[in-house]
């Protein structure tokens, strides 16, 4: 059996290795598809951030594309009615629990939520949902960069890299619900806890969470 | 197989039994219900009292703890077995009525019918629990032992043909359990009802020498309580099915994850462990087999999310207890990545009885897609709260007003939420959908894993869906967009509609946002939250409405919706009782001795309306909040 399999998406007919996810396959391709938790080196999707749904033939609904692998003559649609729906709701979701203040973010400009709404024709305001108020406060203890959770969207990219890349082992979740947050062991500053500031987990942040202080 | 035919070492076991259960014939026997739900009632301070009544007569006899017979309503319960008498239940003990019942029925020969709920065995004197309503619908597979045997001797389940399943399997091929099951179409009782056959099979065929069994005993709906009952009662039941689900897959080791919140369910349950490895059931070499199987008990922290598949796993590993994406399935890679069967309470104690008595007479019970029988915890506004099993296909209706005895006098029905808060609330004109999966969930509710709650006029259906999404909310474990931040958002909602905040585009979004958390969470608690919110919206619309449009609660529950008021025409100036029973001082007497109520110190804790006597009946709530005009009051 070849180890290649041939899919369409969006009416395009692509060749993928056996086995990828379909998240992948498409941004290989140059077809985008919003996302923020998906790493490709994690053999297990995390599958939390809920943006990067597409339309499978034969399925009855919309399915995650980072969990989903490629199969011989898969049909994808990347948008469609439920899609969009989902995606805008997801993304209102996520903004309804950020610091909207983009002109002063150092990501600015840099933000993956600023490529989405873009790509997909978002807005990057408050629309349906009242934002949540929160009382975070920032950690500015390692040397190069700072963690002001109030832009979080606890795609857990951070915590991957911190473990798998720097192997550190500082940054990790706390909390259930809506109390989710990115932290350190009983939320010391990082600093404390043997942080090197090798600022894998600042390369990793997709949003303005972990930031260079030098930028901000 | 091995060398030592099964059957015949499971004839030994019985033959044990036999002597046991002949060695305690000659004495009266009393059986008091101590499952969780007795001993809330009182059910071992009974014990003592009959204890002692006993010791001061002189009376030989033996005093037995059983678990939950189902008739929680009448707790404290004992039974009372007198050579000469069928066996009899009594219901409502006290001190008082167990000193009559030693005095008029152990010492003496009067069984004291008047106070009998039901006899147990057919007799010319008194009625059974068969000839009641209940009786009549009910079928009980798997509570059939609940309450009548005697959970802390392996000898009475072996006594009821217990672990004659297992003999029989271990005499055959595991194909053929996996055969049964699956021809049975047993379909799982967590509440997705996802057929275990086949579960089993996928596990089964899977080439991993390593495999898992797990029993999902982390119960933990709001007012659901069947497994608990199951393990506390009967947990050799519980066992025997995990037992046969290991040989049928091939697996040598299995868990219960039990809640550390039922510690009596654990207990039990690691004291059957034990038995059942004294006995040779649990083990090398069961029964003289080369089949070797063991269980343990692993208790789980509390966190409801820890009730789903993956998190449940997840937690057994020593990680936080959080979903994970599907596929892998759990058949392919469950706890440490090995093929894992995991199944709920109830699925496993069905399992005996379809290996002994076969699929076709499982699938005669029930309805063709769910065959079988449904366990309910039955509560609020119903006269028979209590554990109950009818075959599936039973209707609401039936279940509610026969085997649920209807509602306590005046009271009108309202909904039903059935499913826990991953279900839904149906109204009187859902209530003739017969009881099965599909039925359900085609009404916006779901089977879940058995709770029904009967709600009356005073109970507000937002409230009722604000008080369910408080609960997913505080439960969410936050790992996804839609389950952490989608629930948050229908919960302000939901409280802003209960103080009569929102416009039509507020019950708009409510739909809406409902519907995008169950298409896009990652688990099914997220994908299931928003049925409270659903079917209140799609049965119970006007209620909304009345909240939003003009300011009231019809059912006067939402506090910032309604106040307090005392009637003048209805209130006596001779009495006073109001005015103490209030703990902030609001009422006070005006100048023509009536009684009124100063709304800004009122806090609307209904204690006035408690306190008043019947009588007079003048305190009334009002909704919207608007003070009657009244003459001559005083404004304050």
């Amino acid at each position: 059996m070849s180890n290649q399999v041939t899919l369409t998406i969006n009416d395009r007919e692509i060749k993928a290795g056996k086995g990828n996810k379909l998240l992948w396959v498409a941004l290989e391709n140059d077809i985008y598809i919003p996302h923020l938790c998906a790493i490709k080196e994690e053999p297990r999707p995390n599958a939390s951030c809920r943006l990067c749904f597409v339309e499978i033939e034969g399925r009855d609904k919309p399915v995650t594309s980072c969990s989903t692998e490629v199969e011989e003559g898969m049909v994808v649609k990347t948008r469609s009615e439920r899609v969009d729906r989902l995606v805008k709701t997801g993304f209102e979701l996520l903004l309804s629990d950020h610091n909207l203040d983009c002109r002063n973010c150092p990501a600015n400009r840099s933000c993956s939520l600023q490529v989405i709404a873009k790509k997909c024709g978002l807005k990057l305001r408050h629309q349906r949902f009242t934002p949540i108020e929160r009382d975070y406060e920032l950690d500015d203890s390692p040397a190069e960069f700072a963690l002001d959770r109030s832009r979080c969207v606890r795609c857990g990219q951070c915590v991957w890299a911190d473990r798998n890349e720097a192997k550190a082992g500082v940054l990790g979740f706390k909390n259930r619900g809506i109390d989710r947050i990115v932290t350190s062991f009983n939320d010391q500053p990082l600093a404390d806890l043997g942080c090197n500031s090798c600022a894998h987990c600042v390369d990793a942040c997709p949003v303005g969470a972990l930031y260079y202080k030098q930028k901000a | 197989m091995g060398t030592v035919n099964p059957q015949e070492q499971y004839k030994q076991l019985q033959n044990k039994a036999e002597d046991y259960a002949q060695a305690r014939q000659e004495k009266p026997r009393i059986l008091i219900g101590t499952a969780t739900c007795g001993r809330a009632a009182g059910a071992m301070q009974v014990k003592e009292n009959f204890l002692h009544e006993l010791d001061k007569r002189n009376i030989e006899a033996d005093v037995i703890e059983v678990g939950c017979i189902g008739h929680c309503y009448a707790e404290p319960l004992a039974i009372i077995e007198k050579p000469g008498f069928p066996a009899v239940c009594y219901g409502y003990l006290d001190e008082g009525l167990v000193n009559r019942l030693v005095e008029d029925f152990l010492a003496g020969d009067d069984p004291s019918y008047e106070f009998a709920l039901a006899a147990l065995e057919r007799n010319d004197v008194f009625p059974t629990f068969e000839d009641f309503p209940r009786g009549i619908h009910e079928e009980k597979l798997i509570l059939e032992n609940c309450g009548l045997i005697n959970f802390q001797h392996i000898e009475n389940y072996i006594g009821s043909e217990g672990y004659s399943a297992l003999a029989l399997a271990l005499s055959r091929e595991p194909a053929k359990v996996l055969e049964e099951v699956k021809k049975a179409n047993l379909r799982g009782r967590g509440g997705a009802g996802f057929p275990a056959g086949i579960k089993w099979e996928a596990c089964a065929g899977a080439k991993e020498d390593e495999k898992f069994v797990i029993c999902n005993a982390d119960e933990g709906d709001p007012g659901a309580f069947m497994d608990r009952s199951i393990l506390e009662s009967d947990p050799h039941r519980v066992l025997e099915g995990m037992i046969l689900c290991g040989f049928a897959i091939g697996a040598k080791k299995g868990y219960l994850y039990i809640r550390a919140e039922y510690p009596l369910a654990v207990k039990h349950v690691q004291e059957a462990i034990e038995q059942a490895r004294e006995n040779n059931i649990l083990g090398d070499g069961i029964l003289g087999t080369d089949f070797d199987f063991d269980l343990e008990v692993f208790q789980g922290s509390g966190a409801f999310i820890c009730g789903e598949a993956t998190a449940l796993v997840n937690s057994m590993e020593g990680k936080m207890g959080l979903p994970e994406s599907r596929p892998p399935r759990l058949v392919q890679a469950g706890l440490r990545g090995k093929p894992t069967v995991l199944n709920n309470v109830k699925t496993f104690a069905y399992v005996p009885r379809i290996v002994k008595e076969g699929a076709d007479w499982f699938k005669s019970i029930g309805t063709p897609e769910s065959p079988g029988t449904a366990v309910f915890s039955l509560v609020g506004k119903i006269n028979g709260t209590g554990l109950v099993e009818v075959p599936m296909g039973t209707t609401l209706r039936q279940l509610i007003e026969e085997v649920g005895d209807g509602l306590p006098e005046g009271r009108e029905f309202k909904a039903v939420q059935i499913g826990g808060p991953s279900g839904g609330c149906l109204p009187e004109s859902a209530l003739d959908v017969p009881i099965d999966f599909d039925s359900l969930h085609d009404a916006g509710a779901i089977m879940g894993s058995g709770g029904l709650v009967v709600m009356d006029q005073d109970d507000c259906m937002v409230a009722v869906a604000r008080y369910f999404l408080e609960f997913t909310q505080h439960e969410s474990c936050g790992k996804c967009t839609f389950c952490r931040l989608g629930t948050k958002h229908l919960l302000d909602i939901l409280t802003n509609i209960t103080k009569g905040e929102g416009d039509r585009e507020t019950l708009q979004l409510l739909d809406e946002l409902s519907e995008d958390i169950k298409q896009g969470s990652l688990c099914n608690l997220g994908r299931t939250a928003p049925n409270p919110v659903l079917t209140t919206l799609r049965y119970f619309r006007d209620e909304y409405e009345a909240h939003i449009e003009e300011g009231r609660c019809p059912a006067l529950v939402c506090r910032d919706l309604i106040l307090y008021y005392i009637k003048p025409k209805k209130c006596s100036k001779l009495c006073n009782v109001c005015v103490g029973s209030c703990p902030t001082e609001a009422i006070y007497t005006r100048d023509d001795g009536l009684k009124a109520i100063e709304q800004e110190k009122c806090v609307k804790c209904d204690n006035c309306r408690k306190a008043c006597p019947p009588e007079y009946d003048a305190v009334i709530k009002l909704s919207p909040p608007v003070l009657p005009e009244e003459k001559g009051a005083r404004s304050k």
